[in-house]
């Protein structure tokens, strides 16, 4: 077989940037985000967030093969997949090209994560999203297993089947078979970081240093024009006014 | 020795280690004669005495509620649907096709990997990243090549109504004209069935001929094939 191209090899060519934060639920990793894009719209940046799992078309087949309990580990790999490269074409692509900063909640590398700890090959999966591009910055919220799973477990009252992993059969109590299945994707998240050059985040810190460390593992990427824009207006606004 | 395996890395928590059954596919363009073919072709195997189960493009318990969605509005962009058309074959692989074969069943497949490796190359996917995806397809038994040129196409497809919009390729830059866009999309798609069948070693059958006389053919060269493949458990008496 040629050589087939893998996940890596496109990267962002326009004047937008992409950032993506990741990390197992609990990592703390989506409040960070929310407050880096109230800090970057404060800024006078354009924003624009991703969620995983958010093209309506796909959404309702994913949602028949998690209630039907349809899906096997190729299939939930694929149809998330798919979800995935709509987003990439509707909605982070044409936004990076209109010079936005996209954030992104999860990217490619929570498939590699949880579709190799379902089994899927780690090489096939990579390759399957070959067409993604590679983010400004990608940053992994580390936390240990014990602190992610009792904030999650301590608060949320019931844990869904994929979400537990009980596809797996792990365990037959969900909450046993969810905590088995996190350390398998942390485990897969940890041979992620060196391979993709993620930037590592202390998630035990307290949240407003966390926040203070993202913004500055940022700021570097950040388009200076945008301030001034907003410094300009901000100018015109005074002398209008 | 295994019956089958995949062409790629495998199916993930699924073994291939009972599978018994044979994989046929029948492949070839849009308005070919593929359905009359394989309704032939599964009336004889089963005059003949065997098992016969069958499955096609997008008929996935998973999927096909969802393509047909999309297809109605075109409002999937195009590598969106080249995942989706693998997220349904994938189910059907797994839900029927592996089970048929576990059973002992003749499994024939109007179209497999190869119409959608074509169709996704034609709309622009890299063919190298597109037969890496479907690497988790079987390898089939045999694949049948219902080959036609496009100029032998058109009368037949016209006299089953009006050119349709997906297999006009409309929805990609070839203009506005649909009988246009027809001939332009079908050529490529055909040519790609063409590399494909070097490819991956397709029988080819010419289907310019008398329907009669390719369903002959066809009924011929399989019960040929299940004859000279007789899987081991299928034989416990001598």
């Amino acid at each position: 077989m040629k050589h087939v191209e893998t996940y890596g090899q496109i990267p962002n060519q326009s004047p937008g940037r992409l950032f993506i934060v990741e990390g197992i639920d609990g990592s703390g990793k989506s409040t960070q985000l929310t407050l880096l894009a109230q800090w970057l719209r404060s800024q006078g940046h354009r924003v624009v967030f991703s969620e995983w799992n958010s093209s309506p078309i796909v959404r309702a087949t994913t949602a028949r093969g998690k209630k039907r309990r349809l899906l096997t580990p190729l299939t939930f790999s694929l149809i998330h997949a798919t979800d995935f490269s709509d987003r990439v074409e509707r909605d982070i692509v044409p936004a990076l090209k209109a010079g936005a900063i996209v954030l992104a909640d999860r990217y490619v590398y929570t498939a590699f994560a949880r579709d190799v700890a379902r089994g899927v090959d780690p090489a096939w999966v990579r390759a399957l999203y070959r067409f993604a591009t590679v983010p400004t910055l990608a940053v992994y919220f580390r936390v240990p297993l014990d602190v992610a799973l009792y904030r999650i477990l301590s608060g949320r009252p019931k844990l869904k089947w994929y979400e537990a992993g009980m596809d797996l059969n792990l365990h037959p109590d969900t909450t046993e078979s969810y905590k088995l299945f996190q350390a398998r994707i942390q485990a897969e998240y940890e041979r992620i970081v060196p391979e993709f050059g993620l930037e590592v985040m202390d998630a035990t810190r307290p949240v407003e240093i966390q926040q203070r460390l993202l913004r500055q593992l940022v700021t570097p990427h950040l388009n200076p024009a945008a301030s001034r824009e907003q410094s300009r207006r901000a100018v015109v606004a005074e002398t209008g006014g | 020795m295994k019956r089958f395996e995949s062409y790629g890395g495998g199916l993930p928590g699924v073994s291939l280690d009972d599978l018994s059954g044979w994989l046929i596919v029948v492949e070839g363009t849009d308005g070919v004669g593929r359905t009359t073919h394989v309704n032939r072709l599964r009336a004889h195997l089963e005059r003949l005495g065997y098992a016969v189960a069958e499955t096609g493009l997008s008929r996935s318990d998973l999927a096909s509620r969802g393509i047909h969605r999309a297809k109605q509005g075109n409002t999937l962009g195009s590598n969106a649907f080249n995942l989706f058309y693998a997220t349904d074959f994938a189910d059907r692989l797994q839900q029927q096709i592996v089970p048929a074969l576990r059973s002992g069943f003749v499994m024939i497949t109007d179209r497999y990997i190869y119409s959608l490796i074509a169709r996704a190359i034609v709309r622009g996917a890299d063919p190298d990243w597109i037969k890496k995806v479907y690497s988790v397809a079987l390898r089939p038994d045999a694949v049948y090549y219902l080959r036609i040129d496009v100029e032998n196409l058109v009368p037949r497809v016209l006299a089953d109504g009006p050119f349709d919009y997906w297999e006009s390729g409309m929805d990609l830059p070839m203009g506005e004209d649909l009988y246009e866009s027809f001939i332009q999309y079908q050529s490529r798609v055909i040519a790609e069935l063409d590399g494909l069948a070097r490819e991956y070693g397709f029988q080819t059958l010419d289907a310019t001929r008398d329907v009669d006389a390719i369903s002959e053919d066809l009924c011929a060269r399989v019960s040929r094939l299940l004859q000279d493949r007789r899987p081991a458990l299928a034989t416990p008496l001598s």
